[in-house]
Parts: structure tokens; C-alpha cells; sequence
């Protein structure tokens, strides 16, 4: 299968020549922000919600993708009637700081006019810049208040960093399949992902971009491997089980493409490559293994919500191993011990923590209602 | 897919005993309703007393089911996740008709009238006339329109009667500062001042308590929603 990476476009963003003081202490700028919006800013300015991707996400979460022709991410969730109506409200989505989807990351170059990118000595970066370098946005946007941030996974993590940091910006917030801080096994298998980078020979200890290569086997083992984990072992024994390709041969075969469910991360694994940057890769999860809430805050998950007036809906999946419902109920439980407003609901499915961006009438439901009793105390009509 | 606009429950709509219930609250207050199912009343106490009403369900489809309807509700345990609550986080906890569903009765009304100023509690009375009848008649544990289920399955693991907890209520500290006995469908029964008859007659028990060692300085408005 082709590997090539898809040429680099130009997307739609906002640059900010100031640019932005990293949680490491360095500075970097200019800083680019590369966004979508769909639907109309209300004259109020009071109608925005900011949509927060996941590690491999990007920007168009409402339409097709330009590189890949792929549907919309998100396009169950966001659109015109959608529960993100975006009839109803303007939806910005950014591609995050890290990103390579025009953003700010390992691919820009190091300084104005430089051709030279940074490549792997991109400064690493936290949750929370990639969330203050969303309010840069936001705030050339002219919105001094988001009724609503909503994104999964790392989506949400961003979500909360929102909530705590800048409490009076969000009415409402919607983490969804998401934990305020990385897990132990989820570090493990991020590092297994970042390993595979490494031991790529045309990694060339990160400066690929010079050689004119890309680590692609190693990206996609990394990326095998981190789709595992998005999928729960029910939802692979019902799409693949141990069903063969090609043939009915009884005779094993030690290489090569023999079980169904090979084939597909196989594929999953070559078409990743085309669009993400390895070093994009390692840095946004570096960022996400660095994100635990609650140790900024004096290690009380409660402090950092102390006070907020934002309204929350938690929502995780059954059969999520990667962020289970126990991580959202401790959430649940420290934003009840800030007395803040806090809906939960764990949504039954099968089909692991990748059943948030999948069709799950029942979430879908709870993430409209939702925003329709917020919108109402919002005083959104 | 169109978003569902937010199913408005009315009053006329509500079971009655949660119309008793709302009675007891005063306007503007924060309430968090424990096993709110649908969430009938957080939503009356929001549309017609602009409370600040939050629920706790621990059936995940009810609370499905209220979320969608826009109300804040989680699903969470009374027996487990009380204790996360701050002291004084509510004016009123409201545990209707669930109190003897709970593990542990006595830690979970501690542990409403640490968060809440006020509890109100409202359970069916295991003393009445035709429960004790059956079992004096028949040997056997009742079966009524309330107590429909077999001891093997019930979930109502703690039942009590008004006397008993006029004793819990006692020997914990607490003030009752209105209680009274109603029929099933919440029609409130003329034995408030007698709480034998009251025992006797009445198929639910409805009780606002407050700590008896703290000092508060408003008392609640009572309405009469009966009236």
C-alpha cells in the first residue's frame, strides 16, 4: 500500500506573532492555529462551542477531510441537527499546538523564514498549552464566553484543562471517554508506539525530514498498536473473529497477511502514515502522558474546580479499557466535592473508547439534551 | 437526526407524593434529589420554584433518560457516593421512597444532613394496618400494591415504620419539623398529630428533618399543596 506522505496544504488559521510561553519555559513564535468554524456567530457572541480533537484528530470535524476525502470525524455528532447543531451554535474546532494540520508543531520551521524545521526538538508541550493556545484563538475570535467545550479522549482532557483554567470562559463542559490524568497503562502503551518510532532506521534520531524520509513502518506499528486499544475485544471478535483472508487453506502460514484482523490494523497502521508526522506522534503523546490534573493541583482533583459555575456532562463507554468509567466517576466525584453541577452517564456499547466517535444513539441523546437544558440556563433561545 | 427538545414534566404529571415533597421546599433553594429517577422533581423545582435541583440515579437508564431531558442528574449510589459531597453543599436532600431500598439507612440520612441543611425523607410504612393483617393472617410476609415483590427479590431490604423512625430520628439527634402520612397516592392522611393512628393508617411516612445540634437561622415556608 502507498505510504507517501499526502503533500502539505494551506489551512485556514489565525497567527499570532507574540506567540506562546510554553508550560517548559521556552517561547515559541510566531504561532499558527489552524481552525475550522461551522455555522454563525450569534450577534451576542454568545452561541460559540469549541470541539476538542483527540491524538490523531484534526481541525475539520465537521466535513470531509481534505487530504484523505475521508466523512467528517465527528460528523454523527456535529453538523446541522446534529446534537452539536450547528444550526444553532458556531463551532470552532482547532488543530491542537503539536498538531501537523497546519497548527503550530514538529513541522513548522524554528523561526520566521527558516526553512529548517523543528522536527524532534520541537519544546515538548502540555495539555494545557494546547488549551491556552485554543483561548488565543478564541479570544481573536472576539468570544469571551464559550457556551460549550465538548472533544474525547485527549479531546477531553483539554475539556477539563478548559474547565479548570479558565473557569469564566466555560458555561459548559462535555469530557467525554476521557480521565484527568494519564494512566499507567496508557503511558506503557504510548511508550510501545513511541519505541516502534525509534527503532525505525529512517527515524534518523528524528531528523527524517533531512534524509527525505519518514519512519513509516515504525509510525505505523505505533499506530497498530494504539488501535488496539481503541477497540475492546468484543468489537474485534465481531468484525473479524478468526476469520481468514483469502482462501480457506487449513495450512499455517507463519508471515504474511493470514487473519482478518491483521489485515485491518495493517491497513490502519499504512494509511496513518500518509497523514500524521512521526514527530507530531511523539510529541502530542508525550503531552497527554504528562497531563494529570490533580498533581498541579496539590494532588486534590476538587481544587481544581473549586467554585466553578460550569455546568459538566461526563460521559464514558462500558466496554472503554483505555478510559474506563471508574476514571470518570472519580472525576464525577471530585467536581461533587467542588459542588459543582455535574451530569454523568456511562453509555453502554461494545465497542471500546473508539465508541465515542461512532454512532451510539444513546450518547448522541444525552450530549443533545444536554446542551439544550445548558443553552436554556444559558439563556440561549 | 433532529436534537430532542427537553421533555417538560408539569406538576399535574408528577407522582403526588413528589407534589408533597416539593411543598416542603422553599423557592430559590439548592436541592439535590438521591434515587430522582427521571427526574420529575428536579425539573418541577426548577420550572416552578427556580431551584438549583441536581439528582443522583442509580439506574443507568433513568439517568440516560434525564440527561436527555436536559437535567443535571448523575448516576451514582446513595450508599457510596454521599460522601463525596462537601458539608452544607444543599439546602434540601430529598430521598423520596428510597430510604428502605438503601444498605445502609442510618450512614445514608448522616450523611444527607451533613451535606444538606434539611433532609426530606419519604419512605412506605411497613406499619400499616393491612401489612400487619396479612402477616398476623397468613403467616406469610405481605403482598401489597407497595410491598409487590418476594422477601427472595425485594429490593426494599430495610423496611421501617413511622414509629421507628420517629425513634431513629431521636436516637440520632434529629428535629422533625414536619412530618404526616399519606395514601399511596399521596393524598395526606388526618393523623398528623397522631403518629399511632398515623402508623396504623398511613401507607407512606413523609418526614423534613434537620440536625437537632446545629443552629440555622431561617425555618423553611411550609405550603400546604393539598390545599
Amino acid at each position: 500500500m502507498d505510504q507517501t506522505p499526502f503533500p502539505e496544504i494551506s489551512h485556514r488559521h489565525e497567527a499570532f506573532a507574540d506567540g506562546l510561553l510554553l508550560d517548559c519555559g521556552v517561547r515559541i513564535a510566531p504561532v499558527s492555529i489552524a481552525y475550522r468554524t461551522y455555522g454563525t456567530l450569534n450577534a451576542a457572541r454568545t452561541n460559540a462551542v469549541l470541539v476538542c480533537h483527540a491524538l490523531t484528530g484534526d481541525q475539520y470535524v465537521a466535513e470531509p477531510h481534505p487530504l484523505t476525502g475521508k466523512p467528517a470525524w465527528w460528523g454523527t455528532l456535529v453538523g446541522p441537527g446534529r446534537p452539536i447543531d450547528t444550526d444553532r451554535y458556531f463551532v470552532i474546532c482547532s488543530n491542537v499546538l503539536g498538531g501537523c494540520m497546519g497548527s503550530t508543531g514538529p513541522r513548522s520551521p524554528r523561526a520566521p523564514g527558516m526553512a529548517e524545521p523543528w522536527g524532534i526538538e520541537f519544546p515538548p508541550i502540555t495539555v494545557q498549552d494546547m488549551v491556552r493556545a485554543q483561548k488565543m484563538l478564541v479570544d481573536s475570535l472576539q468570544i469571551t464566553r464559550l457556551f460549550a467545550v465538548v472533544g474525547g479522549s485527549m479531546g477531553g482532557m483539554q475539556v477539563l484543562a478548559w474547565a479548570s483554567m479558565f473557569p469564566d470562559t466555560v458555561f459548559a463542559a462535555v469530557p467525554v471517554a476521557t480521565a484527568p490524568y494519564h494512566s499507567a497503562q496508557n503511558i506503557a502503551f504510548h511508550e510501545v508506539g513511541r519505541q516502534a518510532i525509534f527503532a525505525d532506521p529512517d527515524f534518523h534520531d528524528g531528523f527524517y525530514a533531512s534524509h527525505g524520509v519518514i519512519p513509516a513502518r515504525g509510525l505505523a506499528v505505533a499506530r497498530m498498536t494504539a488501535h488496539i486499544t481503541y477497540l475492546s475485544e468484543a468489537a474485534l471478535t465481531r468484525k473479524f473473529g478468526r476469520r481468514l483472508q483469502g482462501g480457506n487453506t487449513k495450512t499455517p502460514v507463519l508471515f504474511g497477511e493470514r487473519f482478518a484482523v491483521e489485515s485491518y490494523l495493517e491497513h490502519q497502521g499504512s494509511s496513518f502514515v500518509r497523514r500524521f508526522d512521526a514527530n507530531s506522534y511523539l510529541c502530542i503523546t508525550r503531552a497527554m502522558d504528562f497531563f494529570d490534573l490533580a498533581a498541579d493541583h496539590g494532588g486534590s482533583l476538587a481544587t481544581a474546580f473549586r467554585g466553578s459555575k460550569t455546568r459538566f456532562l461526563l460521559v464514558s463507554f462500558s466496554s472503554d479499557w483505555l478510559f474506563p468509567t471508574a476514571e470518570s466517576r472519580a472525576m464525577a466525584r471530585a467536581l461533587n466535592q467542588a459542588a459543582a453541577n455535574v451530569s454523568f452517564v456511562e453509555i453502554v456499547s461494545d465497542k471500546g473508547h473508539d465508541a465515542f466517535l461512532l454512532d451510539e444513539p444513546d450518547f448522541h441523546r444525552t450530549v443533545a439534551g444536554f446542551l439544550a437544558g445548558a443553552a436554556e440556563a444559558a439563556g440561549l433561545s | 437526526m433532529n436534537a430532542p427538545a427537553p421533555v417538560r414534566f408539569v406538576a399535574k404529571n408528577m407522582r403526588v407524593d413528589l407534589e408533597l415533597i416539593a411543598g416542603m421546599i422553599s423557592p430559590g433553594s439548592r436541592v439535590l434529589d438521591i434515587g430522582c429517577g427521571d427526574g420529575a422533581l428536579i425539573e418541577h423545582l426548577f420550572r416552578t420554584l427556580n431551584c438549583d435541583a441536581r439528582g443522583v440515579e442509580i439506574d443507568m437508564a433513568e439517568v440516560t433518560r434525564a440527561v436527555a431531558h436536559g437535567l443535571p442528574v448523575m448516576q451514582g449510589d446513595a450508599d457510596t457516593d454521599l460522601s463525596h459531597y462537601p458539608d452544607d453543599a444543599f439546602d434540601y436532600v430529598v430521598l423520596s421512597r428510597t430510604l428502605q431500598a438503601v444498605e445502609r439507612p442510618r450512614e445514608v440520612l448522616r450523611q444527607m444532613l451533613r451535606i444538606g441543611t434539611r433532609a426530606i425523607v419519604s419512605f412506605p410504612n411497613f406499619g400499616h394496618w393491612s401489612l400487619r393483617w396479612q402477616l398476623l393472617s397468613t403467616g406469610r410476609m405481605p403482598m401489597t400494591k407497595t410491598w409487590n415483590r418476594m422477601w427472595y427479590e425485594t429490593p426494599n431490604i430495610h423496611p421501617c415504620t413511622i414509629r421507628d423512625f420517629f425513634d431513629l430520628c431521636d436516637s440520632e439527634g434529629y428535629r422533625v419539623e414536619h412530618w404526616l402520612a399519606a395514601d399511596e397516592a399521596g393524598r395526606r392522611a388526618p393523623w398528623r398529630r397522631a403518629p399511632l393512628l398515623a402508623n396504623l393508617f398511613g401507607e407512606q411516612g413523609l418526614f423534613l428533618l434537620r440536625h437537632d445540634r446545629r443552629t440555622h437561622a431561617k425555618p423553611p415556608e411550609v405550603t400546604d399543596p393539598a390545599r
